[in-house]
Order: structure tokens, then sequence, then C-alpha cells
């Protein structure tokens, strides 16, 4: 029998139904895969009894005949940005480490009902703010992967869902759910060489996960095939009253629509996005894509964007003004930590915790987005920024008349080496650069892998799609994965 | 205009005031959670994790918040904002979960209306005036800190926090404390006429933020001062005298006024400095990235003014108009829902059990409930809402004086029992055998005798002195023991004694 930690969430889901082995018998291999995965230092808290208490309860309804649900013996790692009931959540941050929420979020009630079962908690940028992982208080995930130059270099998993796409491609979880502001699905998944989707602003209620930026934080599945996430996103999504900004649309069945036949589709290539000094494997990869999806039936548009260069700088205004509000209630007085120096008052208390609490890319955000809130700069950033945001939304609005999906690279370079990146916030921020505008649109948005390029690193292909057609998205995401071939792994060195 | 004015030392000054008056909504719910909103429960125990700013919680606007805050705006013939939106305002304190309350700057609901106001209540015909209200705007309250419950520590207690309030900020029209004192009084009846607030400012559901400043007349607006969280009429009218008094005595002694927070001792009957402008907080506002904006529709809008109640001004012009009643009497029964709601309710009933209109029974219950019942309601320290007669058992009392069976002055000793005993009027006549007679055989054999008793005063009334005429209806009365009907008693005793 094959290894059950090399099967897919389709695979899985599968042999559990039809009795080639039982869900226990998948979460005992995964537990163990976890266990012995250690170095990676993917997860923060493990939790294998709640795997095999979720197996167990699959199995029991397979032995009463009863349906086993969309993940039914599936289990999965959780990012640790959801709150999950009775199981440490932390965002990663020392100021929540040891907070123990007595509630599940929506999106991850969601997938235990669906009879998913939950191996941990995934380590990730401290509260979703990062590109590599690097600013998580329990010590960076290291990516699998490794350049085939025969050195031992540590390389950047992606982030901020960096424990989430280190658990998927080293094969210690199935799949993982990630969550995107500004990449931090995409990004990781091109990194590690697996496919994740952030689907349509809204589609995915944001009760229960920590909040980075409210208006672009969506939640969205990560795993190692375009099927496998068409699955999970099902099971994720849909409307839900306790979040407001919650789309009131039923849930479309994605895995039985599910064609890489893509006649008659259009697909645009932004020229804004051919940057200078654009990495020559990226454009190659680029180059193949697009052949890939003509081969598909598809037809490849130019088209334009223009106000792309001004994503990112609008970007890195809205994400941190809204983040130094939310993360505001992180203040030591009702949860998390507390830092009260000997005779400290109220506002002794606030700076010491908050000091001891976040770490310093955290603080940064904080600081630039209560810079651009400040009186006398509100309009010349954060209006500004929002007015920029409404033209990229318009920008994609216009293009959708001449094309109905957008190819374009997920990330500008394959995964970096960990420290090479993390003293130049800026450098770091660009990593974001193809991912950001789709965030700002709020459009359903996917990484899937293209290849591997001259150092054997995978490289991801983006593609975006019109507001809720997740399905088009899914589609193209096949019809590249059927010809790309990818079926590269990373060796086992942990 | 006013003519209220500070004499100081160099001559007269005016004072300009605004009032921002925060009005808890009263629904069961908080504005962006399901916790109740009940007053006086035990600490922290109306707190859902929403209140309690959990890590991944957030706000779902309560519709019955807006729909009220949109019936009161139409109460003051307010435009109604079809687009809103809520805007977060940043700081830190303990009392704040979130670190931020969730409010309304850029886009309030409710626009510019307004509130007409008599320059005094106690004549009805003085004067009125209207007074500007610039916006409305819907926003959470806070939670409270409590520094008496351990000598080193503060608690916090989150039971309001997030409850639902409405900011309806004045323009600065008022120039006096009585004015303003009457603009918060009429607002208040509003509220509760609207039932969107219950305006209880002992219990802190209604309070002010006191703007006053001083000039002399016909210069340009001094700087202002705020005093926040007043809580009752007498303080808005104390804090303003307070404030333009120690205004201009700092003006006059070489000062000038600078921009900032106060707060009122009502001990010492004095504003004190709690923040100026420089230290004033940033408050960094920003649109709520968690809530979408508020559009509404006009079958929601329909629906508000459809089941907005008849509003104290309409109310006391028909009072006056289509009832009859006195200006008075009108400007009374209406200053408060409660009240205008039992005075309706008592003329309803006895139109249906006189079988009359109201307006033929309204003079009668009119001055019945605010004579008679006040009255009572006054000596036992009762209020209207504890009052032992119900609307339905004052209605039969008038209706048994309207239809003779007992007089004006029996209705007094039935209404005392009935105060006592809870029973209806009926009852109270019939055990007591109170019934008025009209028996005319027996009236004018009591007349017979009193006349025969008093055979002098009779002779004395034929020679002119009709005055004795009362003496003679007293003494028939008295020996009925009040219960002959008193026109029989004339009718006859004008037929003997002619």
């Amino acid at each position: 029998m094959t290894d059950l930690t090399d099967l897919t969430v389709t695979e899985i889901r599968d042999g559990v139904a039809d009795g080639s082995f039982s869900a226990r018998e998948v979460a005992e291999g995964f537990n163990a895969a976890v266990a012995a995965a250690k170095p990676l230092n993917a997860f923060i808290v493990e939790t294998p009894e709640k795997a095999l208490a979720a197996a167990d309860a699959v199995d029991a309804k397979r032995a009463k005949s009863e349906p086993l649900g969309l993940m039914g013996g599936v289990p999965i790692g959780m990012k640790d940005l959801f709150c999950t009931e009775g199981v440490q959540s932390t965002a990663a941050s020392h100021i929540l480490e040891g907070f123990v929420p007595q509630y599940e979020s929506t999106v991850s009630a969601k997938l235990w009902a669906a009879g998913a079962g939950m191996l941990g908690k995934l380590n990730m940028d401290q509260f979703a703010m990062g590109s590599s992982n690097e600013t998580s208080f329990f010590g960076n995930v290291i990516s699998p992967w490794r350049r085939n130059d025969g050195g031992n270099t540590d390389l950047a998993p992606g982030g901020s869902s960096g424990g989430s796409s280190t658990a998927v491609s080293a094969r210690i979880a199935p799949a993982a759910t990630g969550t995107d502001t500004g990449g931090s699905i995409r990004q990781p998944a091109a990194f590690t060489g697996i496919c994740g989707i952030k689907p349509t602003y809204g589609r995915c209620s944001r009760w229960g996960v920590v909040a980075f930026a409210s208006s672009l934080d969506q939640a969205g599945p990560m795993a190692r095939t375009v099927q496998d996430c068409a699955i999970m996103l099902e099971a994720m999504a849909g409307f839900d009253p306790k979040d407001a900004t919650s789309l009131d649309n039923p849930v479309p069945h994605w895995e039985g629509a599910l064609s890489g036949d893509l006649k008659g589709k259009r697909i645009g290539i932004p020229r804004e996005y051919r940057m200078e000094g654009i990495d020559p494997e990226i454009d190659k990869s680029w180059e193949a894509g697009k052949a890939w999806l003509r081969d598909a039936g598809a037809e490849i548009v130019d088209i334009s964007l223009p106000h792309t260069k001004y994503a990112l700088p609008a970007y890195y205004i809205i994400a941190p003004a809204e983040a130094s509000s939310n993360l505001a209630r992180y203040d030591g007085v009702r949860y998390g930590l507390r830092d009260l120096p000997e005779g400290a008052g109220l506002q002794d208390m606030y700076a010491a915790t908050r000091a001891a609490g976040f770490g310093p890319e955290v603080k940064r955000r904080i600081m630039i987005g209560t810079y651009v809130l400040s009186a006398g700069f509100y309009d010349a950033y954060y209006t500004q920024a929002q007015k920029v945001r409404t033209l990229i939304a318009r920008d994609f609005g216009r293009a959708w008349g001449e094309c109905d999906l957008i190819l374009a690279p997920t990330a500008p370079s394959a995964a970096f080496g960990l420290g090479e990146k993390s003293d130049d916030p800026i450098a770091m921020y660009l990593n974001d650069v193809f991912a950001v505008p789709a965030s700002l649109a709020g459009l359903p948005a996917m990484s899937v892998p293209a290849g591997l390029n001259g150092q054997g690193l995978p490289l991801g292909l983006q593609i975006i799609g019109k507001p809720l057609d997740e399905q088009s998205v899914l589609d193209a995401g096949l019809a590249i994965e059927q010809r790309a071939g990818f079926e590269a792994r990373p060796g086992k060195w942990w | 205009m006013s003519d209220y004015r500070i004499q100081g030392e160099t001559g007269e000054w005016e004072v300009v005031i605004g009032l921002e008056v925060h009005a808890q909504i009263s629904t069961n719910a908080k504005l962006f959670s399901g916790a109740s909103t009940e007053f006086g429960a035990e600490p922290n125990t109306q707190v859902s994790l929403v209140d309690a700013a959990m890590p991944g919680m957030l706000p779902v606007p309560n519709r019955e918040c807006v729909r009220q805050a949109v019936r009161t705006g139409m109460a003051l013939g307010a435009n109604i904002n079809k687009y809103s939106r809520f805007d977060r305002k940043n700081y830190f304190y303990a009392d704040l979960p979130q670190g931020y309350q969730i409010s309304q700057l850029y886009h309030p609901i409710v626009g510019e209306g307004q509130i007409t106001v008599s320059l005094d209540d106690k004549d009805p015909d003085a004067p009125t005036k209207s007074i500007g209200v610039e916006r409305i705007h819907i926003e959470q309250d806070a939670g409270k800190l409590m520094h008496d419950q351990h000598p080193t520590m503060s608690y916090v207690d989150l039971n309001r926090s997030g409850v639902a309030l409405m900011e309806i900020v004045s323009k600065p029209d008022m120039a006096s404390p009585a004015e303003a004192g009457a603009y918060v009084r009429k607002l208040r009846a509003i509220l509760r006429y609207v039932g969107s607030c219950d305006g209880n400012m002992e219990q802190g559901s209604m309070r002010a933020d006191v703007n006053v400043s001083v000039r002399k007349p016909g210069y340009e607006l001094g700087t202002r001062t705020e005093t926040k969280n007043v809580n009752s009429v007498r303080f808005v009218q104390a804090v303003i005298e307070q404030e333009a008094k120690r205004q201009v005595e700092l003006i006059e002694g070489g000062g000038t006024v600078v921009q900032e927070t106060r707060l009122y001792d009502p001990d010492r009957n004095e504003t004190r400095s709690m923040r100026s402008k420089e230290d004033a907080h940033d408050y960094r506002y920003f649109p709520d990235p968690d809530l979408l904006p508020l559009e509404l529709d006009d079958d929601f809008l329909a629906e508000c003014r459809a089941s907005l109640p008849e509003l104290p001004d309409a109310k006391q012009a028909r009072y006056e108009s289509v009832l009859g009643l006195t200006p008075y009497n009108a400007a009374t029964l209406i200053a408060d829902a409660d009240t205008a709601r039992w005075f309706e309710a008592l003329m309803a009933e006895g139109a249906r059990i006189q079988g009359k209109d109201e307006k033929d029974v309204a003079t009668a219950s009119a001055n019945w409930l605010l004579g008679e019942l006040y009255g009572a309601l006054n000596r036992l320290g009762l209020s209207l809402a504890d009052s032992p007669v119900s609307p339905e058992r004052g209605a039969e009392l008038i209706a048994l004086v309207a239809d003779g069976t007992i007089s004006g002055s029996i209705a007094k000793q039935v209404f005392e029992i009935m105060l006592e005993t809870g029973d209806p009027a009926a009852k109270v006549v019939a055990d007591k055998g109170l019934k008025q007679t009209s028996d005319t055989g027996a009236i004018e054999a009591v007349v017979a005798k009193v006349l025969a008793d008093n055979a002098d005063k009779v002779a004395q009334y034929k020679d002119g002195k009709e005055a004795l005429f009362g003496f003679f209806v007293g003494q028939t009365m008295k020996a009925m023991q009040g219960k002959a009907n008193p026109q029989v008693i004339n009718e006859i005793l004008k037929a003997k004694l002619a």
C-alpha cells in the first residue's frame, strides 16, 4: 500500500468513503509525520488527539452508512490565525501566547462539520504580517525545499501562511487553511510548489479569524491539487450573519463543475506586470503558462491595468492603517500578555505590554498605520490610498470587458534564503507586488505550480478572476496543472 | 431673543450654548452584539465576545437601533441620510475594549432638524423658539471603571460596553440656561413619545455635553468650553450659569478662555478643567472596515415614518382645537408621553361607557386627572405609572358624576375609598350607600322639615335676603348626607319658597 501521507485530499476522501483505509489510519499516518517533522517548525501546537477524534467520528459514521461530509476523514493543518475552541490561538505572537479561545471560528467550524480533523495550529508570520515566516514569535518555519546546489541553505516557505505551505509540501498535512491579505496564501503556495486560492472577498467568514486588515483579509485553502482546493474551499465558504462583510451568495459545487477545457475563454496578460528587471525564469514560466492555456482552448489577449504601480504603496498604507486599529485590543487588560511593572499606571501597562508582546514587524506596521491616519496626514495618505484602491478596482472592471481571467506570475522570484531579506523591509514588501492588486480589488486569485527554476525551486503562476467566478479560476488552474506536469517534491532532509 | 445677560464689570455679556445629548437607544440588545442592555445588572454579566473585543470578533449592526435613530430624526423633522457609514474613533482606555469606539463622524445617519421650545413652560401664551439640530449619529457606549473595589487597582465593568447611543448635536442656538433646560426637556419628551430612549437621566440613559461661550452682544463668537456628561436638566442649567460667569470673570480679568474639556462637580457647583485642546487625543477616525455603509431603502423609511406616534406639538394643537381643552391643560397633558397616554385611555374609556364623543368627555377627564388624581398622587408620593386607580376605573367614576348617580362632592369621597381599596366606583357607591337620590317625595319631605325648622330664615328670605337660598340647599343636603340630587333640591326649594 502507498504511504497514506502521499495522498491528496481527493484520494483520502474517496479512500475513506470506499473503505480502502480508515480515517483513523490516515490520521495516525499524518500525526506521525507531524511528530517527525519538528525541524520544519511548521506547527505551534500539535493536536494529534483532535485528528484522531475527528477520524473516529468519520469512521463511526461510515459504519452506520451516514454521509461523511465534503472533507470526511481528511486531517488538516489550521493556520494559527483561526481561533479554535480550547486550543491555544496566538497569531504567532507573544501577546496572545497562552490565549485559549472559548469559541471556534466560522471557517474552522465548517471544516470540522465537513468531516475534517485538526492536526494542529500552524506557524505563520506574526499577525499575518510578513512574507517569509521570519516574524513569528515561535521561530521561523523552514521550507522543506532546498536549492539543488548541494548546499543546505534554509529557505523561506513564504508568508504569511508559511506553516501551511510547508506542511502541505512536506506531506505532513494533505491540506491546510491559509489567509490572504496581500498574497499570504498565493506567495507561500508558489514558494513551495503547491496550490492555494484566495476566494472573492466575503466568500469565507472572517468571524473568529484574528484580524490583520479587515477589508482585505480572506481565508482560503492550500493543498497539492486544484481539485483539492475546490473541495476544501466549498467546505470553508458560505454566508455568515456574524460577519457584516460576508457575501450572501450560494456556494457553488466547484469540484463538480471543474473542467480544464478553456474553449471560449479569453486570458488577459497585463502589460504593467512585465516589470523592469524581472527574473528571466519567472518570465519563462509566464510564457509557458500562456502556451498551456492556449493549448487548453483559451485565447490570450494583452490587457492594461494602468494603476498597477500604485497598488503596492496603497496596500502598505491601507493594510497598516487597519492593522493599527485592529491590534489596539491587545492591551493587557482582558486576555493575553500583561506586563505590569511595579507601581505602573494604565499607560505604563499598555506601553510595557505592547512593547513586549509585539514583534518588530508588527510594531513597524502599527506605527506606519498610526502615522497615515493621524490628523494632518490622513488625506495625503489614507484618503489617497483609498482613491488608488478604487482606480485599481476600476482597472480590473475595465479589463473584464476584454478578458475572462488574468494570468500573471505569483511572486517576482522563487523562494529566497531565510535572513536574506529580513533586514530590508522594502525588498520584503516587493514580494507582494503581483499579489496585492487582486487583494485590493477583492478578486478571487489562485497560485498553481508551474515548474522548477534552475536552482530546483518551484515557481507559481497566478490566475485572477472576476468577482465570484472562482470556478473559472479553478478551471484555468486545472488546465495549467494538467499541462505543467509538476510532480517535484522536496527531498526529506528533516 | 433671550434677554439673559451676564453683568460683568465691563458691561453685559451674551451666552452662546450648544448641546450634544447622548441618548441611549431603547433596545434589548447592544448596537453591534446580541448582549442585553438591562440597567443595573451585576458587573460583566451582559458582555458578549464582541463587547469584550475578543480576537476575531466582528460587529454586526442591530437593525432596531438604526430604526430608532431614523424615527427620532423624523420626529425632529430632520433629513434622513439614506447613505451613512460607521467610523472608528481610536483611543486607548481600559473601559474601551476594542481600542476604538464605533461612531459616525463623516456620514451621520440623520442631518439637520429642529426642536421648538416654549420660552416659559408655565405660560401657555409664552413665545416659542426654534432650536436647530445639526445632526444625529449612532455610536457605541464604553464600559465603566470602578475605582472603589480595591485599594490599588481599578476594576472594569463592560455591561455598558457596546450599548447603542444616539448623539444629538444641537446648533449653538441657545442663549440662556432656561432655553437649554427647555430644549433638553422637550427633546426628552420627544424621545419618550417616539420610544427611542427612556430619557432617564439619573440612570445615565440620557446625558449632555454642554458647550458654552460668551461674547459682547453683536460680537463674534467667543472660544467655547465643553463640559462633559452632565446628567440632569438642573445641572445643565447650573453648568451654563457657572461656566458663563467663570468665562466673563476670566476675560475681564485679562485672561483668555481656552478651548478645553471640563467636568461639572455638583457638590461644589463648579466646573473643572479635564484636558485642554493641546492634550486632546488624535482620534485617527477612519471608516470601519468591518462594516459596510448603511444604505436605507424607501420601504424601511416608510415603515419608520408610519410607526411614528402623534408628537407633542401636534397633540397639543389637537387637544386645544378638537377636544376643546384649555391651553394650560393641553400643555400639561402633553408634556410627557406617559401622561398623554393615560389621559387618552381615560378619555376613550369615558366616551365608550357614556356613549359620547371624546370631545364631550375631554374636559371632565382632563380636570379630574390634573385635579383629583394628580392631587392624590402628589399626596401619596406616587407617579402616574404607580397610580392605584387605572384609567378604566377613573372613567367609571367620572361617568357616575356625569349621569347624576353621585354628586361631585360624593365623587371625592368615592375616589378616596377607591385609592385605598382599589374597588370600582360603582361598588364603593353601592357598598357605602352613596347613591344620589332624585326621589322627589323624599326630598320634598326633607325640604319641608328644613323650612319648618327654620321658619325665621324663611321669613328673612321672603323679605329679600335671597342669599339664604344656599343655606336651605346646604341644610337639605346635610340632612340627606349629601346624597340628594342638588338640581332636584333647587327645583323643590324654589317651588316651596315662591
